[in-house]
């Protein structure tokens, strides 16, 4: 195994990205994802990349339009605000399908709100964020190696379906260190036939364009994309699984949530109850196959979030509406406790919640 | 204790960060399992810095310590406000000089260091930080020579190489201190 540093998650983000090859950043700053951008500023000028801080995050993600047109693999970061200010250009870069990655690094909202963790861009990451039929790959990793690892994942399923991909991390993800590998296979970046670099009088013109005004046309469009979606649905859902086999209430949980909540299912089990944790690490495709199964034996789904419960819904339809869902959560910044979620567990174990 | 939850607090400006990175380095060392989370934001500018680190032989689960074994309090805001989080038998590590008033608890093991005196009476700048840890490592017999050296070339850049002498000189200093 090759020798472990350490590293912020958001610094893992930016050195896992250049290993992928991506030679062009663009961002605003933003807390708590900023050491992104500081990281590529120092890094990008002396392996001949671009880092460039634009005017403005929509200026950003526009940049971005404009490199991955050309075939390159780019990325842009931000936080919750910095983010809304991008779905324009998430919109335009999916009627475009244009592979990218995003960065967010939730803050506490809606609005300015505040810079503490939080998980409430759910809604907004998993079901596209912009305007218009589209999603974006959603990946929440849960450790600093995965925002290393997914970041790769992350470009690698953005060039393969032509499309978007979000890394979904929090303010705590980003800031805190942990022992990193970066020695990760990166397969060799596949060719983009459809990218604007040139005709040299060999070929037809490629266009790269969001505007489609003939209804049929654009119809047809819709629906081939949505085809391409329902491969990834079928294909890519990642997951981990954590003492389920014979649980009888299981925690749902990403990002922080699941590290906070895997204490818990710990607590849980030396106390007898039996819990366990479904990790979601794509939740856009959300992971249907481990619902399916914990269906069959447990009773009970606890939902532990920094939202007031956006992955609810998901959580119901994975599993058919088969179980109840409970909430456990604290927002705004806040994060939930070990003792908060067990003190949960024990009180939907002994039947007491509704 | 397979699990060590360590919760360092004091004023921005006092090394809080960098003391929590060097156990952490020291624990990459070592091949544990570690996690190092700050306190990030407004209030690192003046105010309260707080920084976690789990040291563990397993993985590290939420890496939040909300209920430290090992408190270090540089500063009073710091023990007024995590003196009562400390785990039952848990260890308090308190900055005599900047912390006049004595530990609350009588189920708690403390340790009261001048830190920022010996720090000034040493000319060791603003070390009282390495003081304290030095004195952590002490207590938790856990000094040991080839990793607090190897942590410090890891935590200190190249750049400030020439650190590394009086930051293991402020360890020592800590680690051999004698509490009355």
């Amino acid at each position: 195994m090759s020798e472990k540093v350490l590293m912020k998650g958001n610094e893992a983000i930016a050195e896992a990205a250049i290993l992928a090859g991506c030679r062009h950043y663009f961002g605003y700053p933003i807390t708590p994802q900023t050491e992104i951008a500081a990281y590529m500023a120092k890094k990008m000028p002396k392996i001949g990349g671009t880092f460039l801080q634009a005017e403005s995050e929509i200026a950003a993600i526009n940049m971005v339009y404009g490199v991955s047109s050309a075939g390159k693999r780019v990325m842009t970061s931000s936080s919750s605000p910095g983010v809304s200010l991008k779905g324009e250009g998430l919109s335009y870069l999916a009627g475009s399908d244009l592979p990218a990655l995003i960065v967010n690094v939730q803050r506490g909202g809606p609005g300015l709100g505040g810079i503490q963790p939080s998980q409430s861009d759910y809604f907004q990451s998993t079901r596209g964020g912009g305007h218009g039929d589209y999603h974006m790959i959603v990946l929440a990793p849960s450790s600093v190696q995965e925002m290393a690892e997914l970041t790769v994942k992350g470009f690698e399923l953005a060039d393969t379906y032509r499309m978007t991909s979000m890394i979904l991390a929090d303010g705590t993800m980003g800031q805190m260190m942990e022992p990193v590998s970066l020695d990760f296979d990166i397969k060799p970046q596949i060719e983009k036939p459809w990218a604007t670099t040139g005709t040299k009088m060999e070929r037809e013109h490629n266009i790269v364009n969001s505007l489609s005004l003939v209804p049929e046309e654009l119809e047809m469009l819709n629906f081939k994309r949505y085809e391409r979606y329902a491969e990834i649905e079928k294909n890519e859902c990642m997951y981990e699984e954590y003492k389920c086999d014979d649980a009888d209430i299981i925690l749902v949980a990403f990002g922080i949530a699941a590290r906070v909540s895997k204490n818990a299912v710990d607590a849980a089990r030396a106390q007898g109850i039996k819990a366990g944790l479904i990790r979601p690490i794509t939740l856009w495709p959300f992971p249907k196959a481990p619902f399916e199964k914990a269906v069959e034996h447990a009773k009970a789904f606890i939902s532990v979030e920094l939202s007031m419960g956006q992955m609810i819904e998901d959580v119901k339809l994975a599993s058919s509406c088969k179980l109840p869902v409970y909430l456990c959560n604290r927002v705004g910044g806040m994060i939930p406790d070990p003792e908060m979620v067990f003190a949960k567990i024990k009180e939907i174990a002994n039947g007491g919640a509704n | 204790m397979s699990t060590k939850q360590i919760l360092l607090s004091g004023f921005g400006g006092q090394g809080i960060l960098f003391a929590g990175k060097f156990l952490a380095y020291k624990g990459l060392i070592e091949d544990k399992q570690l996690s190092w989370l700050p306190s990030y934001g407004p209030e690192m500018r003046g105010g309260t810095a707080s920084c976690s680190v789990i040291i563990s032989d397993t993985p590290v689960g939420s890496p939040i310590v909300s209920k430290p074994d090992i408190l270090i309090a540089m500063n009073l805001p710091s023990l007024d406000r995590y003196e009562s989080a400390v785990v039952k038998g848990g260890i308090i590590f308190a900055d005599s000089t900047l912390i006049e008033r004595k530990v609350e608890r009588d189920d708690v093991e403390v340790h009261y260091i001048p830190a920022t005196k010996l720090a000034s009476d040493n000319e060791l700048g603003n070390l009282a930080n390495m003081i304290i840890v030095g004195k952590l490592l002490s207590v938790l017999d856990d000094f040991n020579d080839e990793s607090v050296n190897a942590a410090l070339s890891k935590v200190i850049s190249a750049k400030h190489a020439d650190m590394k002498d009086v930051n293991l000189k402020a360890l020592t200093l800590g680690a051999e201190y004698k509490e009355d």
